[in-house]
């Protein structure tokens, strides 16, 4: 309803309206319609899909790889995002805005291009081939992958936090004795708290639903190195629609639990952040 | 606030701050960073140039010479001619709405614009396919009255709208809330009417904000893979976009097609970054002004 007394202006009703339209039928109805085809399915029915084996080793697989590889990326993205905010060095412009990459390469052309580079002959490849170490085909192709796809996030997020950091707290820190490890470890990381969950819960969620980066360098040999989005592929190219239905319905219960992480975590960052 | 380094001028010779790394300490972590970077960022994208013209300049542009390809390019740009301009009418009125008035469920609706963002491509394209496919809710009625949506282009269309739903909207709705009101208020009261007002106070003071929406929806537009490809149904020169079409190439081990075609991809997300670089500058240049 149209609030006049706190704003004079028009259009509220056709702006609204159309928002919640177009958001009704392009996203909330095409979703429900998927927990109402699932409904379809009695509880044991649903429990057998979800829980099958091959499922099972899927879920390991993506959650396992997402995680370690938003882990990654905390370290590295910490990292990347105090060499741009604190250190000149020269060609970091170009490096700031390079960091983007992952978001922009469609990950399609990053799936071929990270599986040429790590198979047994590529750049990359033929260093550890000798060495034992198998990339492309193997789980770590699918870590290589996720590391990828989530690096921006972190530093995106860290970043600004950074940048707007009142580097007093350091000084006061280092004057009262702090040795610049201390005073990193104690005072500038529990200030970046926040930041970091955020990032690492953003680059998690995002690594859990990829699929165009992870098809080409993981092999996709089930039970082994067969990501949760591929399985639902599989069954629906086998047209078993109730099949891939139940176990988008638990990655979308995992989506929905993580988008409500990462609000709260902005809420709490923000409310962390607030100038006294 | 006063900066650091104004207080520290007169002692020039002064020692390194105390909140400053040793110098060596300095270098080791920019080197890190920049290895790291290299390794995941700068390696793969050399490697798509590498690959595309591994058989000669001739043989790269002999990729593109090739009717399935050129249709791939087009069904892109027809995906992306609608998804993006639709999503961009969307982000304009969905902030218009957000940011003008105060009703109750805000932030509710903010967080359902933000959904696609969290769902699975693969999801993305599947909710489509369980709603218009031949088994799904209304499909049968569509296919009844001879309207293919599930394999054929207007799933395609369907499926990139979704993907790129929030992009035009997330990057307007902070901005035009921290803009406020006032200035329509100020144009409403001299007796601008609605449109007037729009064009002339709302548009200039969002054009920024929404040309960076807009060249991030294009990239994911273009690009996109996973959902495209489950409504897709993989018709050569039918239903495949560029992204798809990789892909084909790819599994017919026509690795030098494959990533002449994907080479094109990479040029658009270098475009794109230039682009959005070039953005951020003058937006914060414009900033400065204004304060």
């Amino acid at each position: 309803m149209a609030n006049k007394k706190n704003s004079v202006l028009p259009g509220f009703k056709l702006t609204l309206g159309y928002t919640v339209l177009y958001l009704g039928l392009i996203v909330l109805i095409p979703l429900a319609c998927t927990f109402w085809k699932a409904s379809a399915l009695t509880w044991d029915q649903f429990w057998h899909i979800v829980t099958a084996p091959r499922v099972m080793a899927s879920y390991r697989l993506s959650f396992g790889a997402s995680f370690l590889a938003a882990l990654i990326n905390l370290f590295f993205g910490l990292l990347v995002a105090w060499v741009l905010v604190r250190y000149q060095f020269w060609g970091k412009r170009f490096v700031d805005a390079l960091v983007d990459l992952p978001f922009a390469l469609p990950t399609a052309v990053a799936g071929i291009a990270l599986t040429a580079i790590y198979a047994p002959n590529g750049w990359i490849g033929h260093w550890l081939a000798p060495l034992g170490i198998k990339v492309a085909y193997t789980r770590l192709g699918v870590l290589v992958a996720l590391t990828f796809i989530g690096l921006p996030f972190i530093v995106r997020t860290v970043q600004p936090v950074l940048e707007d950091f009142d580097r007093e707290i350091e000084e006061s820190a280092a004057s009262l004795g702090a040795n610049r490890w201390q005073t990193f470890w104690r005072v500038t990381l529990p200030m970046l708290r926040p930041a970091l969950l955020t990032g690492f819960t953003l680059a998690f969620a995002r690594a859990l639903g990829e699929y165009g980066s992870v098809v080409f360098i993981a092999g996709n040999m089930p039970m082994k190195t067969e990501i949760t989005p591929l399985l639902i592929i599989t069954k629906l190219e086998e047209f078993d629609y109730p099949g891939a239905t139940a176990i988008a319905v638990v990655m979308l219960v995992a989506s929905f639990v993580l988008l409500l992480a990462i609000n709260f975590l902005q809420w709490w960052s923000h409310r962390h952040y607030a100038p006294a | 606030m006063v900066p650091a380094s104004t207080l520290s001028t007169p002692r020039r010779a002064a020692p390194r701050r105390v909140t400053a790394e040793p110098p060596f300490v300095r270098w080791l972590l920019i080197g890190v960073a920049l290895l790291f970077l290299g390794l995941f960022l700068v390696v793969p994208l050399a490697a798509v140039f590498t690959e595309a013209f591994a058989k000669g300049v001739g043989y790269y542009f002999h990729s593109f010479n090739d009717p399935n390809t050129l249709a791939a390019i087009k069904l892109t740009f027809i995906a992306a001619g609608i998804a993006v301009p639709l999503n961009c009418v969307f982000g304009v009125a969905a902030a218009w709405a957000i940011a003008k008035f105060d009703f109750r469920g805000k932030t509710v609706l903010i967080t359902l614009i933000d959904l696609p963002f969290s769902v699975s491509p693969v999801v993305s394209g599947m909710i489509y396919v369980l709603l218009f496919g031949a088994q799904g809710l209304v499909g049968p009625w569509f296919i009844e009255h001879n309207i293919q949506i599930i394999f054929a282009v207007p799933g395609i269309v369907l499926a990139t709208i979704f993907v790129t739903f929030p992009f035009v909207a997330r990057e307007l709705i902070p901005l035009m809330q921290a803009q406020g009101r006032t200035e329509e208020e100020a144009a409403h009261v001299l007796g601008a009417g609605g449109w007037q007002t729009f064009w002339r106070v709302t548009l200039p003071n969002i054009k920024w904000g929404l040309i960076y929406g807009v060249i991030l929806c294009n990239a994911r537009a273009m690009g996109e893979f996973g959902a495209v490809s489950v409504v897709s149904g993989h018709i050569r020169g039918q239903t495949n976009t560029i992204p798809l079409h990789v892909e084909i190439l790819y599994n017919e081990y026509n690795f030098v097609g494959a990533f002449a075609v994907a080479s094109l991809l990479t040029f658009l997300a270098i475009v794109t970054l230039v682009l959005k670089t070039w953005v951020e500058r003058k937006n914060t240049a414009l900033r400065g002004a204004e304060n």
